[in-house]
């Protein structure tokens, strides 16, 4: 009576869904820093570096 | 606003119009049901107001996307935002005028339908009833998805996925009227009820979603 | 507008963007080590504690269940805040805030739904019970992922966050009425004589490792919601940029583009 697989499928479903969340906003974020510094390189900058979008 | 409606209903009526299609396609997918769980006239009649209503729901959402569309394509949907009357009136008048082109049908032919479900005669009055009440509730929500639709390319499936799940309290009312009035000790009249506030409910909250969202898809 | 101090001094100064990078990214790598902090903690307490006498180990599962669940629901709400920021107060971030918090909550809404699935097999014998609990979490499921199908049929941003805005708002004030009818209906088809951990007082020996779990979740929540909101104004930035370099591309003023980059917005 201990089920303890069901509470290991659990604890790793939920593992998973939380740790692939992470990993997708990192690796979003991390594309989206080199997108941003690809298009600096290229002399393409905001107009200023305080100004709202 | 009485010419809107007219305008609307001549338009669906007319060859090339939805209204025939969405009885059309409520009467294939009743007739459809018996092959997926089999001739026997006792089950279908247990099960049959609830797949009346299921077909009414999915033949309801058919034309919906169409509602606002067409006025979009040739450019008058832009001279209905500008007109003096209030927007929400508008789409009010526009989904009645859907519902009598497309919603009234389908309940004129539940009836039939229900013959072939083999329900008895209190199960027919009910459900006819309960669609009667019913199916304004799934135009007015349905049209608050039509008006987001309008701005998408391709909006028809994507309605169809955002507004049923707003419409299953309907369904879940409706169906429980209908075998309420059928099996004996439970009471008709409060699901019934319910189903006539939810429908008013809608008949605000739809056509107030409804015009906002048409105003945010044209500016 | 000149760049002198970064500070928030009122609400409306989160408006400016910059801003709001500046400050969230201080504070978010804090709520980081606070989440990292409370799921170590929380986690140990999750299996510190003792079995339940009735539900055996399955109590675990609990730890994780019932705060995704309490998440799914607190991420609506956030959503419906922002669809109001974005309808009424027409604050800038309030649509990034609600377009990045709909995946984030489809997650927690599908953490709760497969870990509710997995504790009934043992504890009721089957997968799924149309249950009123669970069945309006799945109705919940449901418009989560219809709002991020919507987030990505349209695209433009400014009029994907009117529409979605809206359709958030007609679904908040929907699930009540949700609620209440899946409620009704459960009652009329099957009366529930489920175990429920809600029906006798929990005990403090549950109650604590609940607790903890409960924030951490929360923490998780907020942190992975600000980083996705960062994410998402550099994304409009990039093609803010993407859109200016193929403008004057077009006019020719600022010399050759280099290739990759002047394509305009995807």
């Amino acid at each position: 009576m201990t089920h303890l697989a069901y509470v290991a499928a659990a604890y790793a479903a939920a593992f998973l869904t939380v740790a692939g969340l992470v990993l997708w906003v990192w690796l979003d974020g991390r594309a989206r820093r080199r997108e941003l510094a690809i298009l600096e390189a290229a002399g393409i900058r905001r107009r200023s570096a305080g100004e709202a979008k | 606003m009485t010419a809107l409606l007219f305008r609307d209903l001549k338009l669906a009526v007319r060859a090339g119009g939805g209204a025939m299609i969405g009885v059309l396609f409520f009467m294939t997918v009743v007739a459809v049901i018996p092959f997926g769980v089999g001739p026997d006239l006792n089950l279908l009649a247990r099960i049959g107001p609830a797949i009346l209503w299921i077909g009414a729901l999915l033949a309801a959402l058919l034309g919906l996307d169409r509602l606002f569309q067409a006025e979009r394509e040739d450019g008058s949907l832009d001279l209905l935002l500008m007109q003096e009357t209030p927007l929400v009136l508008t789409v009010l008048v526009k989904c009645l005028a859907h519902w009598l082109a497309t919603g009234l049908p389908l309940v004129l032919a539940s009836p039939l339908l229900s013959l072939f479900m083999n329900m008895d005669a209190a199960a027919i009055g009910a459900t006819m009833l309960t669609l009667l009440v019913g199916t304004p509730a799934i135009t007015f929500i349905g049209a608050a998805g039509a008006a987001i639709a309008v701005a998408l390319p391709r909006g028809g499936l994507l309605v169809s996925i955002l507004v049923l799940p707003l419409a299953i309290p309907v369904l879940i009312f409706g169906v429980s009227a209908v075998y309420a009035a059928v099996q004996e000790p439970a009471p008709f009249l409060p699901p019934f009820l319910f189903l006539t506030a939810l429908t008013l409910v809608f008949a605000v909250i739809g056509p107030v979603a409804a015009a906002a969202a048409l105003r945010a898809s044209t500016d | 507008m000149s760049e002198q101090s970064l500070a928030i001094r009122k609400f409306s100064d989160l408006a400016n963007p910059t801003r709001f990078l500046a400050l969230s990214g201080a504070v978010w790598p804090w709520m980081a080590a606070a989440t990292a902090l409370f799921f170590a903690v929380g986690l140990y307490l999750c299996f510190a504690t003792v079995g339940d006498y009735q539900q055996g180990e399955t109590v675990r599962i609990m730890y994780v269940h019932v705060p995704a669940a309490w998440l799914s629901m607190m991420c609506y709400s956030v959503m419906a805040l922002s669809a109001l920021g974005t309808l009424v107060w027409r604050h800038p971030l309030a649509d990034v805030s609600a377009k990045t918090a709909a995946p984030i909550g489809a997650c927690f809404t599908f953490i709760a739904l497969v870990t509710g699935s997995l504790w009934g097999k043992p504890m009721w014998g089957t997968w799924w019970v149309w249950d009123a609990r669970l069945t309006s979490v799945f109705v919940l499921f449901l418009m989560y992922l219809g709002l991020i199908a919507l987030n990505r049929a349209v695209d433009d941003p400014a009029r994907a966050a009117k529409v979605g805005a809206i359709l958030i708002l007609v679904g908040f004030v929907n699930i009540p009425i949700i609620k209440f009818s899946v409620d009704w209906w459960n009652t009329l088809h099957q009366p529930a004589s489920v175990i429920r951990l809600d029906g006798p007082a929990i005990d403090p020996e549950f109650l604590r490792p609940l607790l903890v779990m409960a924030i951490a979740f929360t923490l998780l929540f907020f942190t992975l919601h600000i980083v996705a909101m960062r994410n998402e104004i550099l994304r409009r930035r990039v093609s803010t940029l993407r859109r200016l370099a193929a403008r004057s591309a077009g006019r020719g003023t600022s010399g050759p583009v280099p290739a990759g980059v002047g394509e305009g917005h995807p």
